[in-house]
């Protein structure tokens, strides 16, 4: 069971939140059908540094942004929603660190 | 060597000496006709059929660890054919036809067991979509049977059928050719059978990128052995389809989840069939060894970690208890975890992509292994004609674009 560091509560096991799968998707503003089908059913699903979302259900309730390494598990930041992206060269720092 | 009874002796009285390797383990060459990344039951079989049934066997079979080593060895072996969606039953329905003559096809024992699966129904709801689906199956020519508790118990006595659990046994579906086989067996039989007919087993070779021409169609993948050309490739990876598609610049409506696996110690026969809890999950078969196979849940998070939470796998045995209360005291032996790539409608994807002379066989889910001779047949047909099988046509990468999805996650006839 993960830790999770909910950016407003602090760390909590796992099974007080919901994973809500790949995060900074965002709907396009105009899409035709290709561009539509990759909003809604295609995934980076990279093996190593991924940013998630997860929810806090059972606490604030609030989602919340997750960069977690697939392969160890280990989490390595979270931030809240709305946050910016963290950038490529910050990401590679944490990559290599989670390693 | 062709195993018969007379093999068997002549093994018996020569002490067990008498087995040659089951299968060449050669240099790879520097040209294939087909490429198939990942040597799992899925690859291995479809090299198999390249070579039976269209005569292609200049082929490789490639695999970043050893063949079987995914989640054909991993996964709980069960072997049914009563999905929902007409698409569904006539691939599975297709696959489970295959798996009764398997063993005389590749000369090899997978042990397949036709010991019936059942499917528990716990309210109201459950028993509105079980019945659903039996009558769903019977229109496509699955059986499929309702039985009443009482019945319940009768095919599989140690059932607890008692009212006052907490989710209390409604009824249950019955496929009685549904079952069982030894995964190893199936990965192992489709090596041998295949490698007999000239296809190269590549172990321990992983693919690290994909080389396409000025055109785009994909030429060669490079690999940890060296480069290999090939006229086309095939990927089979399971959980590491994303990772391989994304060397080709591809994003897959895929995302990967460790499934887990458990097995206690061994004990004499005691359970005569496999049971299946959709609604409090759990599902369970007993092996030849004496083991009861376990099937947990996926983690709730994309991850590649090949374990998966332990509080996944104790709610699963929160259940078994339950619903069996004689394995309450049974010591669990080992727990594991494979990576299963899930699809959007939890079906998975068979065919063509937007790369030419690349094809996907991927998003099997939590659901492979009882597919394999099947998937392996359509998929053969795929890539030898370049035009996807009737049965493999709907499970297109195209559906998520045309909305024609096969929604079996709704339909609640898959294990999750």
């Amino acid at each position: 069971m993960l830790l999770i560091p909910c950016p407003h509560c602090g760390a909590r096991p796992e099974n007080e939140f919901r994973n809500a799968g790949e995060a900074h998707i965002a709907r396009p503003a105009e899409a035709d059908d290709a561009a539509w089908a990759d909003y809604l059913y295609m995934r980076t699903n990279p093996k190593g540094v991924f940013i998630e979302r997860w929810r806090h259900i059972h606490g604030c309730g609030r989602f919340f942004n997750c960069v977690r390494h697939t392969v160890t598990d280990r989490i390595i930041a979270t931030y809240k929603a709305g946050d910016p992206r963290p950038s490529l060269d910050v990401l590679r720092a944490w990559s290599e660190h989670a390693r | 060597m062709k195993f018969s009874l007379l093999s068997l002796a002549r093994n018996a009285v020569s002490g067990q000496t008498a087995g040659p390797a089951q299968w060449r383990s050669p240099q790879p060459r520097a040209v294939y006709d087909v490429v198939i990344v990942g040597a799992g039951g899925h690859g291995l079989a479809t090299a198999y059929y390249l070579a039976k049934e269209h005569g292609i066997r200049n082929v490789a079979v490639l695999d970043r660890g050893w063949l079987g080593g995914g989640n054909t060895g991993r996964n709980t072996t069960i072997i049914r054919s009563n999905y929902l969606w007409d698409e569904s039953a006539r691939l599975y329905d297709h696959a489970h036809r295959m798996w009764e003559t398997l063993a005389q096809e590749l000369n090899y024992n997978v042990m397949f067991s036709p010991r019936g699966v059942m499917m528990l129904a716990h309210n109201v709801h459950d028993e509105q979509v079980v019945r659903r689906h039996i009558h769903a199956n019977r229109g496509n020519g699955v059986e499929n049977e309702w039985l009443s508790p009482e019945q319940a118990k009768a095919f599989c006595p140690p059932l607890n059928i008692s009212s006052d659990m907490r989710y209390p046994i409604l009824g249950a579906a019955l496929q009685r050719r549904g079952g069982t086989a030894r995964h190893d067996a199936v990965a192992w039989g489709y090596a041998r059978a295949a490698s007999a007919m000239g296809v190269d087993i590549l172990q321990n070779c992983e693919v690290q990128a994909i080389d396409r021409d000025a055109t785009g169609r994909a030429i060669a993948v490079e690999t940890s052995r060296g480069r290999i050309a090939a006229g086309k490739i095939g990927v089979v990876a399971a959980g590491h389809t994303s990772v391989v598609m994304a060397m080709a610049g591809l994003r897959m409506p895929l995302e990967s989840y460790p499934l887990q696996a458990l097995v206690s110690e061994p004990v004499k026969p005691c359970f005569p069939c496999v049971v299946m809890s959709n609604t409090i999950h759990a599902y369970l078969s007993q092996s030849y060894k004496g083991e009861l196979v376990i099937g947990a849940g996926t983690d709730a998070y994309v991850s590649y970690s090949q374990a998966g939470g332990l509080h996944i796998s104790a709610h699963t045995l929160d259940a078994i208890c339950e619903l069996f209360p004689m394995f309450r005291r049974m010591r669990m032996l080992r727990n594991w975890g494979g990576i299963v790539d899930v699809t959007p409608d939890r079906s998975p994807v068979i065919g063509l992509t937007p790369v030419p002379g690349l094809f996907v066989n991927c998003g099997w889910g939590t659901g492979g292994f009882k597919a394999t001779p099947g998937s392996g047949h359509v998929f053969a047909h795929t890539i030898a004609t370049g035009t996807p099988h009737p049965i493999a046509a709907p499970f297109s990468l195209e559906r998520f674009r045309t909305g024609r999805l096969i929604d079996e996650a709704a339909a609640a006839a898959v294990a999750h």
